[in-house]
């Protein structure tokens, strides 16, 4: 305004410099108004953008709601039919049959079964790969591992079958002579080994989030390696790793094609690791390969017996997320 | 307590009883265990990998690829398989990548911190646990009965969309917060609006993160079975689809198909089909690896 | 510029109280050397304060002395720290045994999310204490000035704690094991004045049957508790030297060298 003035002050005539002033306000309010509109077309640009962006984050929530109508109304006019006390304790499973029972029992008894031959295997062993990894190996050595051992997790399932079926079974006959060609234990075992990295990968990261200056506090009062990992990682990541555990438990229920293919589709009330047996997953996929048509009762039955997968695999989810928030909570 | 001397031996430690080479050797001990759990993982990894080969290089050839299933094993082959793999990776791909990054863009740059998100959040999360096979079950109602669209490719692909967008949102989102702060400031500071910002300074930066992330998504959709079972995909079909609406197989099933057959001739086709399954994977993964490499190179620069 | 000269460098203990005799100490993480080359007495029974700006490589050439570089990845420390004819970087020598009898406090509080009970025991559990474990928490929380405060809480969380007790507590922790050196890395950073005094006169006391050697980078501190005090500067190439080395009222009246006179006056750092 102070370099203005000077011109200004050099017009003689009045009209000329209310003119100026004139023609100068009108250009700023043209630029402020333009200024405005296109600011408006932004804000309405940016608002269309987020909303789209918003429906496309909601679609988790209609997948959610897809999965609990879809499950929910079969599942309800399965009910309708068999009561909810011969499905919860009725010991036999043979809605494909003319004389029908329909107890969960010998199907949930046969994922119970795998899934904790399975934990049996990835918990102990994924949890010394994660010390292994976060405490005991060299940097640039658990760098070059980690992602090795990672690939486990990324093998088809179907792969996973093949192997249980075709390589572990076979060669675990050769000691125990007994063994069926389907059979819980083989499934279980390479379920487990399939787990492995999820174990393994959380249970590391749980560990690695346990502060540095407590790992120095138990060295500086003589404690070995062993100690400081025993005494006090573990404890300070414990929940961390629990829910790392509750995780691979889902995983293990809702595992489906290495049950399929080497476990066997008997439904039979068997707690012997070494015989046929139907896992839940099994029996869905039994079902769907087969033609059958919409209403009738087999059809209804995979959604009952989905929904109840759903079910277990989602308290455990949920589980598993408020114990890693806890646990987040703590070292934050 | 006054200045004890250090003593040069261990056993003298009067009030103590430190026991260091019994401490030490249990440590050594330990330590050995979690070498072994670890090489228990590899040595199975690389069992798998020497059973499925030598179980399956003899029938690899380009008439095992060029040809159809069928029902005597010297002539059957994995074309219509294939085809229906590529078929349903490109569908969920052209569709999954841009909702998945849009979802992953609104959690992490637009959202508002309120109960809608933390409960969208949480939702995510347990979506990407939900076993697959509950997906085949949505897919089954939702995609193949209410929408009538049949077990059809269209159906196959959506069902494994709504099953890889959890894993490509999360990816994302870890992409997306690994872009510093100063980047962001720097596109506000040339005011320019929240949308022109993620769009112009953060999307570049995060892009080989978000592509690492979905091709490993993608590769969990190449490797899936139950769920295209449950829809009613066929696990035996000689002819290669030729609309969206058309029946189609794909890779995982057609090996589950030959595996699930008593005769050892099949068996041996199962293992050349998990080959090439397998060669897909690895070009993927080393596709997301050499991302990864990039990735972190531009982050360090 | 004048060269360095070592007389600087030197304070005189008689023969039989020395506690630690570092001889050409080096520390590198990975190709990068923090310290170079430093040799200096600490005498047994007193403070030694060491003080220097930020990055003089003080908390390092500490940490070298109990031998805790060797947990971290990368680290590398060349030269002899001696105790009573032990070398403690001698091949023979365990470095789990060296922690076990020098002692460490850390600059933030670092107690284990366990008990307060918990946190004392732990040094006596892991290093099979003969005698009863209640009794020696007891002695020890005396000791670190905490056991008024704490004794009728034994049993909940050490983290409920303020900060000033964390500290206390996590000296009690160290004494507990009977160490026979106390290494503190500026121990009173990460408190407030009050705090900071109490501490302060912890040492005093801690001095009359410990030796304490202590980092800090606030000189009034140095000078109200330390007996010797060492001053350390990196220089042009950022690796950490000793540059003098005196009894603690003569480093501050009547420092012998440029830098340390310009450090304590207040020109650098």
């Amino acid at each position: 305004m102070a370099m203005d003035s000077a011109p200004e002050a050099a017009y003689t005539s009045t009209t000329a410099h209310l003119a100026a002033v004139a023609e100068r306000q009108e250009r700023i309010r043209r630029t402020l108004e333009g200024g405005l509109a296109q600011d408006r077309r932004r804000r309405v640009r940016e608002g269309v953008i987020t909303s789209s962006l918003f429906l496309a984050a909601a679609i988790s929530v209609l997948t959610t709601a897809g999965i609990i109508y879809t499950l929910g109304i079969e599942t309800f006019h399965f009910f309708q039919r068999v009561s909810i006390v011969d499905f919860l304790t009725d010991t036999q499973w043979t809605p494909l049959f003319t004389e029908k029972h329909f107890g969960i029992a010998p199907l949930a008894v046969a994922t119970l079964l795998v899934s904790s031959i399975a934990m049996l295997v990835s918990l102990p062993l994924g949890l010394l790969a994660a010390i292994g990894l976060a405490e005991y190996l060299p940097l640039r050595l658990a760098r070059v591992i980690k992602p090795i051992l990672e690939i486990l997790a990324g093998v088809p399932t179907v792969v996973y079958g093949y192997f249980a079926l075709l390589f572990v079974t076979p060669l675990l006959q050769r000691f125990i002579p007994n063994l069926q060609v389907f059979n819980a234990l083989s499934a279980g075992l390479v379920m487990g080994i399939m787990i492995l990295p999820l174990v393994a990968s959380l249970s590391q990261d749980a560990m690695l989030a346990v502060p540095q200056s407590l790992r120095e506090a138990a060295y500086a009062l003589g404690a070995t390696k062993l100690e400081v990992v025993w005494r006090v990682i573990l404890p300070a990541s414990l929940s961390g790793i629990v829910a790392s555990f509750i995780l691979a438990v889902s995983r293990a229920v809702g595992e489906t094609m290495i049950v399929v293919i080497a476990m066997g589709n008997t439904p039979r009330l068997s707690f012997n690791p070494l015989e046929q047996m139907q896992a839940m997953t099994a029996y869905i996929v039994q079902v769907s390969l087969g033609d059958t048509p919409h209403g009738t009762l087999e059809y209804q039955t995979i959604f009952a017996v989905g929904a109840t997968l759903f079910l277990i695999t989602m308290v455990l989810n949920l589980l598993s997320f408020r114990l890693l928030r806890r646990f987040r909570e703590i070292y934050q | 307590m006054t200045g004890t001397q250090l003593r040069t031996t261990v056993g003298t430690d009067t009030e103590f009883q430190p026991r260091l080479p019994l401490r030490r050797k249990v440590g050594a001990v330990f330590g050995a265990l979690t070498v072994v759990a670890m090489a228990i993982g590899l040595l199975t990894l690389a069992a798998l990998i020497v059973d499925v080969v030598r179980d399956g290089w003899t029938v690899l050839s380009w008439d095992f690829i060029r040809s159809f299933p069928s029902r005597r094993p010297s002539e059957a082959g994995i074309r219509s398989a294939l085809i229906g793999t590529v078929y349903i990776m490109v569908l969920v791909a052209i569709i999954a990548f841009p909702l998945g990054v849009s979802a992953a863009v609104y959690l992490e740059e637009f959202a508002p911190k309120n109960r809608l998100t933390s409960f969208i959040e949480l939702n995510i999360s347990n979506l990407a646990a939900v076993p697959s096979i509950v997906y085949g079950l949505l897919g089954l109602g939702i995609f193949v009965r209410a929408l009538t669209l049949g077990p059809s490719l269209i159906a196959g692909a959506l069902t494994l969309i709504l099953l890889i967008l959890p894993i490509i949102i999360i990816a994302g989102r870890e992409a997306l917060r690994a872009v510093p702060p100063s980047i962001r400031e720097a596109g506000y500071a040339l005011g320019a609006s929240r949308w022109q910002t993620v769009r112009m300074f953060v999307l570049p930066v995060a892009m080989p993160g978000i592509l690492t992330g979905t091709i490993l998504a993608l590769s969990r959709a190449i490797g899936e079975t139950a769920p295209l079972i449950t829809i009613g995909a066929l696990t035996y079909i000689a002819f290669t689809p030729k609309s969206l609406l058309d029946p189609f197989t794909v890779l995982p099933i057609q090996i589950y198909n030959w595996v699930s057959r008593p005769q050892p001739a099949f068996h041996q086709l199962a293992a050349g089909g998990i080959i090439i399954l397998l060669a897909m994977l690895l070009t993927f993964n080393g596709l997301a690896i050499v991302l990864r490499a990039r990735l972190q190179r531009q982050i360090r620069d | 510029m004048t060269a360095p000269t070592t007389e600087h460098r030197h304070i005189v203990v008689p023969p039989g109280s020395v506690a630690l005799r570092i001889e050409n100490l080096s520390v590198w993480y990975a190709a990068y050397q923090a310290i170079r080359d430093i040799s200096m007495v600490i005498p047994e029974r007193s403070i030694t304060a060491i003080i220097g700006p930020s990055g003089c490589g003080k908390s390092t050439l500490l940490r070298a002395l109990n031998r805790l570089h060797d947990t971290t990845p990368g680290a590398r420390v060349e030269g002899h720290v001696w105790r009573n004819g032990v070398d403690l970087y001698a091949p023979t020598t365990d470095p789990v045994w060296v922690r076990r009898h020098i002692g460490m406090i850390f600059q933030r509080p670092n107690p284990f999310p366990k008990s307060i009970f918990e946190n004392v025991a732990f040094g006596l559990r892991v290093n099979g204490y003969r005698g009863t474990v209640v009794e020696r928490v007891e002695q020890a929380l005396r000791a670190a000035a905490l056991w008024d405060e704490v004794k009728d809480k034994l049993h909940t969380s050490a983290l409920a704690l303020s900060g000033g007790q964390q500290q206390r507590l996590c000296i009690a922790r160290a004494l507990a094991v009977k160490p026979e050196i106390l290494l503190m890395d500026e121990p009173c950073s990460a408190l407030d004045p009050v705090a900071t005094m109490r501490i302060e006169d912890l040492m005093r006391e801690l001095a009359k049957s410990y030796t304490i050697v202590i980092v800090t980078h606030n000189m009034q501190q140095a000078s109200r508790v330390s007996d010797y005090t060492a001053f350390m500067l990196a220089g042009e190439d950022r690796i950490g030297e000793l540059i003098e080395y005196a009894p603690t009222r003569e480093i501050f009246l009547r420092p012998r060298d440029r830098r340390t006179e310009d450090y304590i006056t207040g020109r650098i750092g």
